[in-house]
C-alpha cells in the first residue's frame, strides 16, 4: 500500500474462516542494550487497551465474535493473529489497525503484566533445567549478536522495564511501513483490497522502515562448552549448536543445502544420527538435528542426543564421540545420491501437507518476509531444493559443521545418576 | 445418513501476492456444502467420509474400543508401548525397511493409547495411496515386535518416564490423578512404570493387539481425495482381516475421590505448579453441554474466563490458568491447573477456591452466558479448517455416539442452554468442598491437608 505496508493473500476456500495476521519487522534482537524482553513485553501490553478500547477488551471482543486470538515474538519478528469466521474479518481488521498506532496502557497494567511475563519466564525457563541450559548455550553461541539474549528477556532486566521503555519501542517500530498484513483463508485479493485500504492504508507512516542493522558476529575462533548440573536431571544429555548461514544471508543454494544436510543427518528414525547412535551402537535413546535458517542475520544447526537410561558421564562421552564421528564422516565423504533423493522427496512432500493448514501457511510467509526473504523466494524454494547436488551438501557440512563455530551444552545430574527432555529445536517463540 | 456441514468445496493453490502489484486473482469461492457420507465396505466396515479433492492427500483417523485402562495391572504400559512399536517392522519388513519405505512414500502413521480407546492416524499422498495402504495394513495386521526394536522402544519409554518424574507439570498431574482415581485403573499412568515395562515381553504386546484390534466398536473418519467405493476397498484391506470381537473387558465404574485434600510435593524450583479439581460429568450425561458452557465461562481457554481474569489479568499471578471437563467412559473429572511463584502460591490457591465457590453459589451472569454462546457457536467452524481437524471431529462424534447430525445440531444445543440451567448445574458440577489440590514446588502460604482430615 502507499504507506509501505505489505499485504499478502493466501486463498483457502475449504472452510468459511480466515486467519488474519499482522507481522512487525521487529523482534528481541532489535532491543536497546539493557532492555532485553521489551519486544515480548510490548506484545503482551498490546492487549491492554487503546484510546478507544478498554484493557482486555480486544481479546474479549474477538472471543464474543467466535474468534481466537494470540500473538508471538521471536528474535526477528512480532506477530498478532486472529482466526475467525470470514464475515467478521472487517471487525478484527478494525481492532488490529487501531492498536498499531493508538496503544494506551495504564500504569497498573504495566505492573501486573510484567508479573505475568516473569511468571511466563519461570514456567518456560527457570523451572526447567533444559530450558536454563539452552538459554546459556545461546548466550555463549553469540559473541556479539543480540541473538544471544533470550527472547523473553533476562529476569533482572524484565523487572526494570517501564512504560517509557515500552513506549519508545512501540513508537519506533510499530509503523505501517514496518508491518505486513497476511490474510489466509476464505477470501480473495479483490475482497481484501478495499478492507486493507480502509483500515491499514489510511495509517500514516513516519517514513520508510529503517534498515535493521544489528551487531554482527566476528569469525568464530573457539569451541565452547557449557555444563549445567541439577539434581532433577535424571540422565545426562547432549546438544550442540553451530552458527550457520540464514536464508537471507546465505550464498545461493547454501541454506537449501543446510536444510538437506540436517534432514539427512538427523531427521527421523532413518537419519544418520538415529541409525548410528540409537539403532546400531545402541548407546543413545534418541538422537537428531535441526536447521533453523529463517533468521534475518544468522541461522543455526543443532545436533542432540541422550544416552540410555541409567547412563553417566562416561556414556555421555561415548555419545559425543559418535556424534563427532557422524559429522566427520559426512564432511569427509559427503552424502549418497540415494539419501539426497529421499530427503528432497521428503522436504518437497511436506509442501503438499502444508497446503492443508492455512495457519501454518500464513506463518511461513510471515516468518520469511520478516527475515529478509521475499514471496518469490518462498515460491521458488521447491525448485531450488530440487537443484541441490550432493557436492553442495558436503560443502555446507565442511563449511559450517566446524567445532569452532559451536557451543556444546551438557546437562548433568548433580549426583552420579541418570536424563533430561529432548531439547527444543530452533529459535524459541513466546506466546502471549 | 447424510449430514451437511458448512464447508465450502474448493480449488486453491498456494497463492500470495503483494496487493501493490497484484492485479488478478481468479480463485472462486463457491460455498457448496460438504457432505458426510456413511461408507460401508463390501466386508461390512463402516466409516464416515468427507470427500475433498482440493489437495492430493488422504487423512484417516480411527479408534478401537479399549485403551490403556483395560490392560491388566501386571501389564501396565503395554498398550502405550504397543503404540510405539507398530512402525517398527511388519510382515517381511524389518524395522529399518519399514521406516525407510514409509519415508520414501511420505506416509504418516501414528498411534496413541488413551484410557478408553486406542487411536490411530494415517495420512498419505494420493499418488502413493496404494503403497501407503499396504504398509498401513501390514502395521496393523502383521506387526513383528522383533527383540532389538522392542528393547530400543522400551528404553525410550523408560527414559520418558524418568524425565516425566522430574517435570513439575507431569508430577502434579500424575500424583493428582492417583489421588482422584485411587483403586481404579484410571489412576495409573499410560506409560506404566519402569518395573512393569521391564517385565513385558513381545508376547504381551501381541496380546494387546488381540484384545484391542477388532471390528466391534471400531470407528473411522476419512477426509480427502478419495471416492466412497475406493474407500470401501481400502477399509477391507486394512481392517477386513481383524476379528469381530477382541474381548475387551468392561471396566468397573470409578469412585472418584470426594474429600478435600491439599498435597504438597517438595521440589526446589522457583515456581509452584498447581493441579486442582474434583469429580466431573460424563459425556453421555444429559447436562454435559450445559456443563461444558459453564466450564468455559469459569476457566475455558483463552482470555475472558473468570479464572484468567481474576488470577492473571487483575493480579499478574500466573501466565496460564485454566480448567476443563475430563470425561472417561467410566468416571469423570473436573480438572484445572495454574503455576505461580512460590511466594504467591497461597494467594493463588485461595483465589481458585473462592472463584469456584462464587460460581457454585451464584452461577454465571446473563452477559457471560451470552458471550460464551457467541464464542462457542461462532468458533465451531474453526475446528474444521484442516483435514486432520475435520477427521478428528468426525471421529470424536462417533466415539461419543453423538450421531452425524451432531455437526448440524451442535450450535443449537449450545444456544438452548439457559441461565437457570447453569445456575442449577453450577451447584451440581462445582464442588469447592471436595477440591483436591496437588502442588509441586516450595509453595508458601498453603498447608498440606490429607483427605482423612477432610
Amino acid at each position: 500500500m502507499d504507506n509501505g505496508m505489505q499485504v499478502v493473500v493466501i486463498p483457502d476456500h475449504r472452510a468459511p474462516v480466515v486467519t488474519h495476521m499482522v507481522w512487525y519487522r521487529v523482534g528481541s534482537a532489535d532491543e536497546p542494550p539493557g532492555e532485553s524482553g521489551v519486544a515480548h513485553y510490548l506484545e503482551h501490553l498490546m492487549f491492554k487497551g487503546t484510546k478507544t478500547i478498554a484493557p482486555g477488551e480486544f481479546s474479549k471482543t474477538v472471543r464474543r465474535n467466535g474468534g481466537q486470538d494470540n500473538a508471538f515474538t521471536s528474535a526477528d519478528y512480532t506477530a498478532y493473529f486472529q482466526r475467525i469466521a470470514k464475515d467478521r474479518l472487517d471487525l478484527v481488521m478494525k481492532l488490529e489497525s487501531d492498536r498499531m498506532t493508538n496503544l494506551q496502557v495504564a500504569q497498573k497494567d504495566i505492573e501486573t503484566e510484567r508479573d505475568v511475563v516473569t511468571e511466563e519466564r519461570r514456567t518456560r525457563i527457570d523451572n526447567s533445567p533444559s530450558g536454563r541450559l539452552m538459554e546459556q548455550v545461546r548466550a555463549a553461541l553469540y559473541v556479539n549478536h543480540p541473538y544471544g539474549d533470550p527472547v523473553i528477556g533476562w529476569m533482572h532486566e524484565i523487572k526494570e522495564l517501564d512504560l517509557e521503555a515500552v513506549q519508545a519501542f512501540y513508537k519506533r517500530f510499530y509503523d505501517p511501513a514496518n508491518a505486513i498484513l497476511i490474510v489466509a483463508g476464505d477470501i480473495t485479493a479483490d475482497e481484501l483490497r478495499p478492507l486493507a485500504e480502509k483500515y491499514y492504508g489510511v495509517i500514516p507512516s513516519a517514513g520508510p522502515a529503517k534498515p535493521r542493522v544489528r551487531p554482527l558476529e566476528p569469525e568464530p575462533q573457539a569451541a565452547r562448552r557449557v555444563t549445567l548440573s541439577d539434581p532433577s536431571v535424571p540422565t545426562p544429555s547432549f546438544r550442540r549448536i553451530y552458527t550457520a548461514a540464514s536464508y537471507s544471508r546465505a550464498e545461493p543454494g547454501e541454506a537449501e543445502a543446510l536444510d538437506l544436510l540436517s534432514h539427512i543427518l538427523g531427521s527421523g528414525t532413518t537419519s544418520r544420527l538415529y541409525q548410528r547412535l540409537v539403532v546400531e551402537e545402541k548407546i543413545a535413546s534418541y538422537a537428531g538435528s535441526w536447521y533453523s535458517g529463517d533468521a534475518l542475520d544468522i541461522g543455526d544447526l543443532g545436533v542432540y542426543a541422550g544416552p540410555q537410561p541409567g547412563s553417566g558421564k562416561a556414556e555421555l562421552a561415548k555419545v559425543e564421540a559418535s556424534i563427532d564421528a557422524v559429522i566427520q564422516d559426512i564432511s569427509e565423504k559427503g552424502v549418497t545420491e540415494e539419501e539426497l533423493a529421499r530427503s528432497k522427496n521428503s522436504l518437497l512432500s511436506a509442501v503438499v501437507y502444508l497446503k492443508d493448514n492455512q495457519m501454518r501457511r500464513a506463518r511461513i510467509y510471515g516468518v520469511a518476509l520478516t527475515t529478509g526473504q521475499t514471496v518469490r523466494d518462498i515460491e521458488e524454494w521447491p525448485s531450488r531444493v530440487e537443484a541441490i547436488t550432493a557436492k553442495q551438501v558436503q560443502e555446507a557440512a565442511q563449511k559450517y559443521l566446524q567445532i569452532r563455530r559451536s557451543v556444546t551444552g551438557l546437562l548433568l545430574p548433580e549426583a552420579p545418576q541418570q536424563r533430561a527432555k529432548a531439547p527444543g529445536a530452533s529459535k524459541d517463540e513466546k506466546k502471549s | 445418513m447424510r449430514s451437511v456441514i458448512l464447508l465450502p468445496k474448493t480449488v486453491s493453490g498456494l497463492i500470495a501476492l503483494s496487493l501493490i502489484v497484484l492485479s488478478q486473482l481468479s480463485l472462486v469461492s463457491k460455498a457448496e456444502a460438504i457432505e458426510i457420507q456413511d461408507v460401508k465396505s463390501p466386508g461390512g466396515i463402516s466409516a464416515w467420509l468427507v470427500e475433498d479433492s482440493s489437495i492430493p492427500l488422504i487423512t484417516m483417523r480411527f479408534a478401537f474400543q479399549g485403551g490403556w485402562a483395560n490392560e491388566p495391572e501386571a501389564k501396565q504400559g503395554s498398550t502405550h508401548f504397543l503404540a510405539g512399536m507398530l512402525d517398527e517392522g511388519a510382515g517381511e519388513m524389518t524395522s529399518k525397511q519399514f521406516q525407510t519405505r514409509q519415508a520414501e512414500l511420505n506416509m504418516k502413521l501414528s498411534f496413541r493409547a488413551r484410557a478408553d480407546h486406542f487411536y490411530g492416524s494415517f495420512q498419505a499422498l494420493t499418488r502413493h495411496l496404494d503403497d501407503s495402504v499396504d504398509l498401513f495394513a501390514a502395521a496393523l495386521n502383521t506387526p513383528r515386535f522383533d527383540q532389538v526394536p522392542f528393547e530400543r522402544i522400551r528404553n525410550q519409554i523408560i527414559l520418558n518416564i524418568k524425565s516425566n518424574d522430574q517435570d513439575p507439570e507431569r508430577i502434579a498431574s500424575k500424583e493428582w490423578l492417583k489421588l482422584m482415581f485411587a483403586n481404579h485403573p484410571y489412576g495409573r499412568t499410560r506409560r506404566g512404570t519402569q518395573e512393569s515395562l521391564m517385565a513385558l515381553t513381545p508376547e504381551d504386546l501381541r496380546n494387546v493387539t488381540k484384545r484391542l484390534f477388532a471390528r466391534k466398536g471400531l470407528k473411522i473418519a476419512v477426509v480427502g481425495d478419495i471416492k466412497a467405493e475406493q474407500l470401501g476397498k481400502l477399509l477391507d484391506r486394512v481392517f477386513g482381516q481383524l476379528p469381530k470381537d477382541g474381548g475387551v473387558v468392561k471396566l468397573k465404574e470409578a469412585e472418584v475421590m470426594a474429600k478435600p485434600a491439599v498435597q504438597i510435593i517438595d521440589r526446589n524450583i522457583p515456581q509452584s505448579v498447581i493441579q486442582f479439581g474434583h469429580s466431573g460429568i460424563k459425556r453421555d450425561d444429559p447436562e454435559f453441554i450445559p456443563a461444558y458452557v459453564l466450564n468455559f465461562i469459569l476457566g475455558g481457554g483463552g482470555f475472558g474466563s473468570r479464572l484468567t481474569e481474576e488470577i492473571r489479568e487483575k493480579r499478574g499471578l500466573t501466565y496460564s490458568v485454566y480448567s476443563y471437563l475430563s470425561p472417561y467412559d467410566h468416571g469423570a473429572l473436573f480438572v484445572g491447573a495454574a503455576s505461580t511463584q512460590n511466594a504467591r502460591a497461597g494467594e493463588t490457591v485461595n483465589l481458585i477456591r473462592s472463584e469456584l465457590e462464587r460460581m457454585a453459589k451464584d452461577g454465571p451472569t446473563a452477559k457471560e452466558l451470552k458471550d460464551a454462546k457467541t464464542y462457542m457457536t461462532g468458533s465451531y467452524a474453526l475446528r474444521f479448517d484442516t483435514s486432520r481437524k475435520i477427521a478428528g471431529q468426525l471421529l470424536a462424534i462417533q466415539v461419543d455416539n453423538l450421531g452425524a447430525d451432531y455437526v448440524k445440531n451442535r450450535n443449537d444445543l449450545i444456544n438452548a442452554v439457559t441461565l437457570d440451567d447453569l445456575k442449577r448445574l453450577a451447584k451440581r458440577l462445582l464442588k469447592p468442598g471436595e477440591l483436591v489440590m496437588t502442588i509441586v514446588g516450595k509453595p508458601e502460604g498453603v498447608e498440606a491437608k490429607s483427605a482423612e482430615g477432610g
